[in-house]
């Protein structure tokens, strides 16, 4: 095996300009691909962090006695997908309210009477956080007699949420497409290669060389590419990210969420995507030079 | 000659044709090169020894016949175990067939790289066999500076590297000036005499005088009546 690595190198070294235009092609890609990988995780988190928030109110009747209060929470509790259920008494939701708009409370203190009502905070469980079964106890919930309004927020949620799995799905798409882009530029620059070392071959062959010694430094040659390109690919993408993620403020506007590079699964999985991209350009040059 | 170890044939051909589109290369040769023998295959150019050559070692595939060596059917044999029937030869081709790319030593070692030999032992016996056909001092060297006689030499050390059974050698003397010729002349048969069996094609009629051995005679593709020297 060290044999066959040693000659791949030399060989990489040896054909220069040919390896160094399938690394960089192969970063290109890798750079694309990854890009796409970046915004798709990253949106996962924003989806994630928004269904963390997702809560349901119910607005209670004015004046419900204390003993059936507990029995409509009770009821609630029992209902599928709800984790928890919070009294907010009228009083609590004005002093919420007047933490909430700070400086401007004194608008508030010219009401004669609390016009809130009492809710109840519900917070679903997280398998539930999604639109369909929003609705469904939404609707459960609206129908008990001392409930008068029930509310949940983020309604536009389960749309986003349509539009994210769409850019998703782009992103699978564009990601396979740039594969097989990748795969074919390296076919072809491996059969360049292989045509410029034709002789070389041929004279292998004819003292005695198996196919398979033959193409082993080959397909090492592409595995070194692969990584290489893929390496240099998420570096790039790195160093694109830490230039961008500078200009921009990662406070206010995204909440609770903040934008992360790629997790270490994720690039290994692209590396070793790429290793793979190599190494099937390989193979497909490889199988169809040797044949003829 | 030498007398023959063993009247065994190594090589069997059966009426054998080889056709490249409607031109008959070599019609119904038929012929058996025994185990440790030195032979001549003599003729014109053009008259198909090269190509009898290629069928040996599966170069060319035959158009119509059989080509058995060591009672192996070469039309028979899978595509998988060609590289091992070559190893069985040690070929020295007419335009030498050295890769540009690559030194004296390394051209010489691939050979037992193929083989899958130690690397030590590689060096060894790369070491002894340029030491050998006398060109050692150049085994760094790559072909392109080599003349025509150390480029001969070096194939003549790459074909005995791997202690092959079988030797053929195609015009091995055909560029060289006399001295240079003696010694790869010298070379082969010293091979010969240590138990190789040699088929060298040649049109040089002074130099299969020289030598001694079995002659078979091509002229247009077609076997010449036997000619003993």
């Amino acid at each position: 095996m060290t044999f066959f690595v040693k000659r791949a190198i030399r060989d990489i070294i040896g054909n220069r300009l040919l390896n160094a235009i399938t690394i960089v092609i192969i970063a290109l890609s890798i750079i694309i691909v990854s890009a796409f990988a970046l915004v798709v995780v990253n949106t996962s988190d924003l989806i994630i962090s928004w269904k963390k928030g997702i809560r349901i109110m119910a607005y209670l009747r004015p004046d419900v006695p204390n003993e059936n209060l507990q029995s409509v929470e009770q009821e609630i509790k029992k209902m599928h997908g709800v984790q928890s259920v919070l009294y907010i008494s009228k009083i609590q939701a004005m002093d919420l309210l007047k933490k909430e708009m700070k400086r401007h409370d004194s608008l508030l203190d010219g009401l004669s009477e609390n016009p809130l009502p009492d809710a109840l905070e519900i917070q679903m469980i997280p398998s539930s956080r999604n639109r369909e079964e929003i609705e469904m106890l939404a609707t459960q919930i609206e129908s008990i007699p001392l409930i008068e309004e029930v509310e949940y927020g983020r309604r536009w949620l389960g749309r986003f949420a349509n539009i994210i799995n769409l850019f998703k799905l782009a992103g699978y798409a564009l990601g396979g497409l740039f594969f097989m882009a990748a795969v074919f530029i390296v076919a072809n620059t491996i059969r360049l290669l292989l045509y410029s070392r034709q002789e070389e071959i041929e004279i292998m062959r004819l003292v005695g060389a198996t196919d398979r010694f033959i193409k082993a430094p080959f397909y090492i040659e592409g595995l070194i590419q692969g990584a290489l390109g893929g390496m240099i690919g998420i570096f790039s993408l790195f160093l694109i990210f830490i230039f961008i993620c500078s200009n921009i403020e990662q406070t206010s506007s995204f909440g609770l969420f903040h934008i992360r590079f790629l997790p270490f699964d994720v690039i290994a999985g692209i590396v070793i995507g790429s290793m793979f991209v190599g190494w099937f350009g390989c193979y497909l040059s490889l199988n169809q030079f040797l044949k003829s | 000659m030498k007398e023959l170890d063993d009247q065994t044939a190594t090589i069997r051909m059966y009426h054998v044709n080889k056709r490249y589109g409607s031109k008959n290369a070599l019609f119904d040769i038929s012929i058996e090169i025994f185990k440790n023998e030195l032979l001549f295959i003599s003729g014109p150019s053009g008259a198909g020894k090269s190509t009898l050559l290629k069928l040996l070692y599966l170069g060319e595939p035959v158009s119509e016949g059989q080509v058995l060596i060591d009672g192996m059917n070469l039309s028979r044999i899978p595509r998988k175990r060609i590289p091992f029937l070559r190893r069985k030869f040690g070929i020295i081709f007419q335009d030498y067939k050295l890769i540009p790319s690559k030194t004296v030593f390394e051209n010489v070692s691939l050979v037992l790289e193929t083989q899958g030999q130690k690397k030590r032992l590689i060096q060894k016996k790369v070491k002894s066999v340029l030491r050998t056909v006398g060109i050692e001092e150049r085994l760094d060297s790559f072909p392109p500076s080599l003349s025509g006689g150390e480029q001969q030499r070096v194939a003549v050390a790459r074909a005995i590297v791997g202690n092959p059974e079988i030797i053929l050698a195609d015009e091995p003397t055909g560029s060289l000036d006399s001295d240079s010729a003696d010694t790869i002349i010298g070379l082969l048969k010293g091979f010969h005499q240590r138990g190789a069996t040699v088929i060298i094609a040649t049109h040089d009629k002074e130099l299969i005088e020289k030598t001694g051995g079995r002659v078979i005679y091509l002229k247009q593709g077609k076997l010449q009546p036997p000619i003993n020297l």
